[in-house]
């Protein structure tokens, strides 16, 4: 399959207006099948096994016996509709089943045919169907156009999360044999090497490297990004993209100039060089679980006291909320709890576990501790896109929402033009960039394109309205969404930023040349931004 | 004959229902929810999560941010079935509870309410079309289930009127196992048969959402995950 190449869907000019149904508009879209040397490195059946109906059946019996989300969720739907408009993916497409209640019928028909009293009597009246062909291949279809950003869960009355169903129908599909190559070939690389990319450890010290000298060019400062440092009090936990891909890499940057600045010893691992887990996008626990033990096993190796996490959505929504459980990355086992004692045991408890990049940082700026020269972003009008699984799926700080308060309370710190997006496109109710939960492969290009439009008709309105330049993000999935979708809708690429390049952008490091040029030979002129005056 | 019947009836509307709601709560209560799911933001203290749960179930507030017609015909709906479900208790309870006698009043306006409520939300299914497309044959059926035993009990009260005397002394005797007369007019006898209907259904149709929802794990999970360990049985065996 071709890139995307046609342009990208209208902006509608009354979002309210309903979409007009298209049925199996996006039918054809559908990503690559895994190889089975893919499938099988993670512990799957290299292709379609012989009786999968059956064995399908089985799984889903399964599952429904292990998640109680699950078993809820298939029979708590009442079809009232509350969700049907909700999914940017409809909103793009058009395309009924990509309505969220839709997209669990897929799954929920099967359901009912199999494991309800009214499906196996009375398949017709309550639409309950056998698994067959066409329905694995529409479950393969559909289940990749469903970025599992929540967004649904949050407008149902029982909070039905299509998230849920999605994993739960991708794990059946990989317990078959039929898994999605991008996903599926990216955890194979993960667990061999240790990140997303197959990078190794060598090469990694020697980018890593280049990027240091960088920072000091630009301060004068010798900022170092060490790796694989024993006995360093912070394991710095981030996603592979910040080695290599713009922005994502000035964000690294903006961290390293932080933890310089508050003059913490920390490093990166090469043996845990990645925060993305991929594992939770296909629904594997085990994955989930093996993953996350890289991490712990980094910790426990290098001697870490804490651990924080880089700018990455999916990644905090997994350590935030299942590190601790899969993994004993956290606080509060219980004494008898070998396993996570073992870590917990070591790690300095006065901190949260694992803590985000931002809430780092706010706390530094709560105290005071860094000092922004704020106008070196007065070239830039800010607007801060809220990733969907942070905002759905974790916090940050320890008041609810801290998640899109810290965020914003750090760029304004760093920026005096910050401007929000149309309210019901942030915060809870925000919208995914379109190339979440394992859809940001080429071969998926359409869908992500057709998914980011409600995203881009809210960035289009603060552009025109209030003279928007950047678009800041915290996830590395929506950075490198971003980069490729902005300029289909004819924004310019490096609109996308890192909320850490911000921050390293104003940054007036202690002894740095910025702080020699804006202070002359004595200092009295200082302006210590510390505080966020609330300019939108 | 008719008395026998539907006492019948009800008896074995009534075990299904109970036995077939007792298993499926067993069933939603025992089976693990591994990981920490809630929707954020969600509360962080487990009295938070008790008035969030409050919230949804009184005031339908997920409901109310997503669309405010299905919100007003649903509430329209629910609250006016609760408040008959309340004044009904006048035909089983003797003497009547104190408390049944103040909603009486109500109770018969919220008749109306939730035949209203009822209406509108067949008018929604059939009219919207992303509703449409969702809705199936079973999910026309409970409305109209719904709107026959509502618009029956109306017609009992407004229209040709039941003995309703006799009802309740035939619901008091039920209780007790004693099969007594039960009139024989068409409206009483729908009413009564459509109910024992909706009850045997319940346990096996969309109605779980009734229960499902204090067990849904977006809605009544604390937002704690770093600071307590959950792990379910059977991960926790992964640890080993
Ligand atoms: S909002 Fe919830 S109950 Fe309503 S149709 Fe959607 S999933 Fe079903
Ligand atoms: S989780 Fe997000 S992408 Fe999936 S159906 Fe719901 S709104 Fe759509």
């Amino acid at each position: 399959m071709a890139a995307y190449q046609a342009p990208p869907p209208e902006y509608r000019e009354l979002p309210d207006v309903p979409n007009k149904l298209e049925p199996d508009a996006t039918a054809h879209l559908s990503p690559f099948l895994a190889k089975p040397d893919h499938n099988e490195s993670i512990g799957f059946p290299g292709e379609l096994v012989d009786n999968w109906e059956e064995k399908a059946i089985d799984k889903m019996g399964e599952l429904l016996g292990k998640y109680r989300s699950f078993q809820v969720y298939m029979d708590a739907c009442v079809k009232c509709g509350a969700c049907t408009d909700k999914c940017h993916y409809f909103q793009g497409t058009s395309d009924p089943k990509n309505m969220p209640v839709a997209r669990q019928d897929l799954l929920r028909s099967v359901y009912r045919r199999h494991f309800t009293f009214a499906g196996k009597y009375f398949p017709k009246l309550v639409g309950a169907r056998d698994l067959t062909r066409e329905v694995l291949d529409e479950w393969h279809s559909y289940f990749h156009q469903c970025s599992q950003c929540r967004r649904c869960s949050v407008f149902c009355p029982y909070g039905i999360d299509t998230a849920e169903v999605s994993m739960a129908a991708r794990e059946i599909m990989d317990s078959v044999g039929h898994g999605q190559k991008y996903c599926n070939e990216i955890l194979g690389k993960l667990q061999k090497v240790g990140n997303n990319l197959g990078l190794p450890g060598k090469a990694l010290k020697a980018t890593l490297a280049e990027f240091a000298e960088e920072i000091e060019e630009d301060t004068g400062l010798p900022v170092k990004i060490p790796l694989d440092v024993e006995g360093a009090d912070i394991l710095l936990i981030t996603p592979s993209a910040d080695f290599f891909a713009e922005p994502h890499i000035d964000g690294l940057m903006g961290y390293a100039k932080v933890f310089h600045e508050a003059g913490v010893s920390w490093t990166l691992s090469s043996y845990a060089s990645e925060a993305a887990n991929f594992s939770m996008f296909i629904g594997s626990y085990s994955n989930l679980k093996t993953v996350a033990e890289r991490i712990r096993k980094a910790a426990i190796d290098l001697g870490v006291k804490r651990i924080i996490v880089g700018e990455c959505g999916h990644a905090w929504r997994v350590a935030y909320s299942f590190w601790n459980t899969t993994a004993g990355i956290g606080s509060g086992a219980a004494e008898d709890d070998e396993f996570a004692q073992k870590l917990q045991k070591q790690l300095d408890h006065n901190y949260p576990i694992p803590q985000h990049i931002c809430e780092f940082t706010y706390d530094l700026i709560q105290e005071n501790k860094l000092r922004f020269n704020k106008s070196e972003n007065d070239w830039r009008t800010i607007t801060f896109h809220d990733s969907c699984n942070v905002a759905r799926g974790s916090r940050m700080g320890s008041w609810a929402g801290g998640q899109f308060d810290i965020p914003r309370a750090v760029i304004k710190a760093a920026a005096n033009n910050f401007v929000e997006m149309d309210p019901a496109t942030i915060k809870e109710v925000t919208y995914c960039c379109g190339g979440g939960g394992g859809l940001l492969t080429d071969d998926l290009m359409e869908i992500r394109v057709k998914g980011a439009l409600p995203r881009m008709e809210a960035l289009n309105d603060v552009v025109e309205e209030q003279g928007v330049t950047h678009l800041a993000a915290i996830c590395a999935i929506c950075k490198a969404q971003f980069a490729k979708i902005l300029p289909i809708y004819k924004f310019p690429m490096d609109m996308i930023t890192s909320t850490h390049q911000i921050v390293g952008d104003a940054l007036v490091m202690t002894g740095s040349i910025q702080e020699k040029e804006l202070d002359g030979t004595d200092d009295d002129s200082d302006e210590n931004d510390t505080d966020s005056s609330e300019e939108s | 004959m008719m008395s026998v019947l539907y006492a019948l009836l009800f008896y074995v509307a009534t075990a299904l229902f109970i036995g077939g709601l007792f298993v499926k709560i067993r069933q939603y209560a025992r089976t693990p929810a591994p990981l920490k799911i809630p929707t954020t933001p969600a509360p962080t203290t487990q009295s938070g999560v008790a008035y969030r749960l409050f919230r949804e179930v009184a005031l339908f507030e997920s409901l109310f941010k997503s669309n405010k017609w299905i919100w007003v015909l649903g509430y329209l709906f629910h609250a006016g079935l609760a408040l008959v479900l309340l004044r009904h208790f006048r035909y089983f309870t003797d003497p009547v509870w104190w408390w049944v006698e103040l909603v009486q009043p109500f109770g018969i306006y919220a008749g109306f309410a939730m035949v209203l409520g009822l209406l509108g939300l067949l008018g929604r299914r059939i009219v919207i079309e992303r509703i449409r497309y969702i809705s199936g044959p079973s999910d026309y059926l409970m409305l109209l289930l719904l709107i026959l035993i509502g618009s029956s009990g109306l017609m009992m009260k407004f229209v040709s009127h039941t003995d309703i005397v006799t009802v309740k002394q035939f619901m008091l005797g039920l209780m007790v196992f004693d099969i007594r007369e039960l009139p024989t007019d068409g409206p009483l006898l729908i009413h009564l048969a459509l109910v024992a209907v909706l009850l045997i259904v319940f346990p096996i149709s969309k109605l779980l959402h009734a229960p499902g929802v204090f067990f849904s794990p977006t809605r009544n999970q604390v937002d704690n995950p770093r600071e307590r360990r959950h792990v379910a049985p059977w991960a926790a065996e992964l640890d080993k």
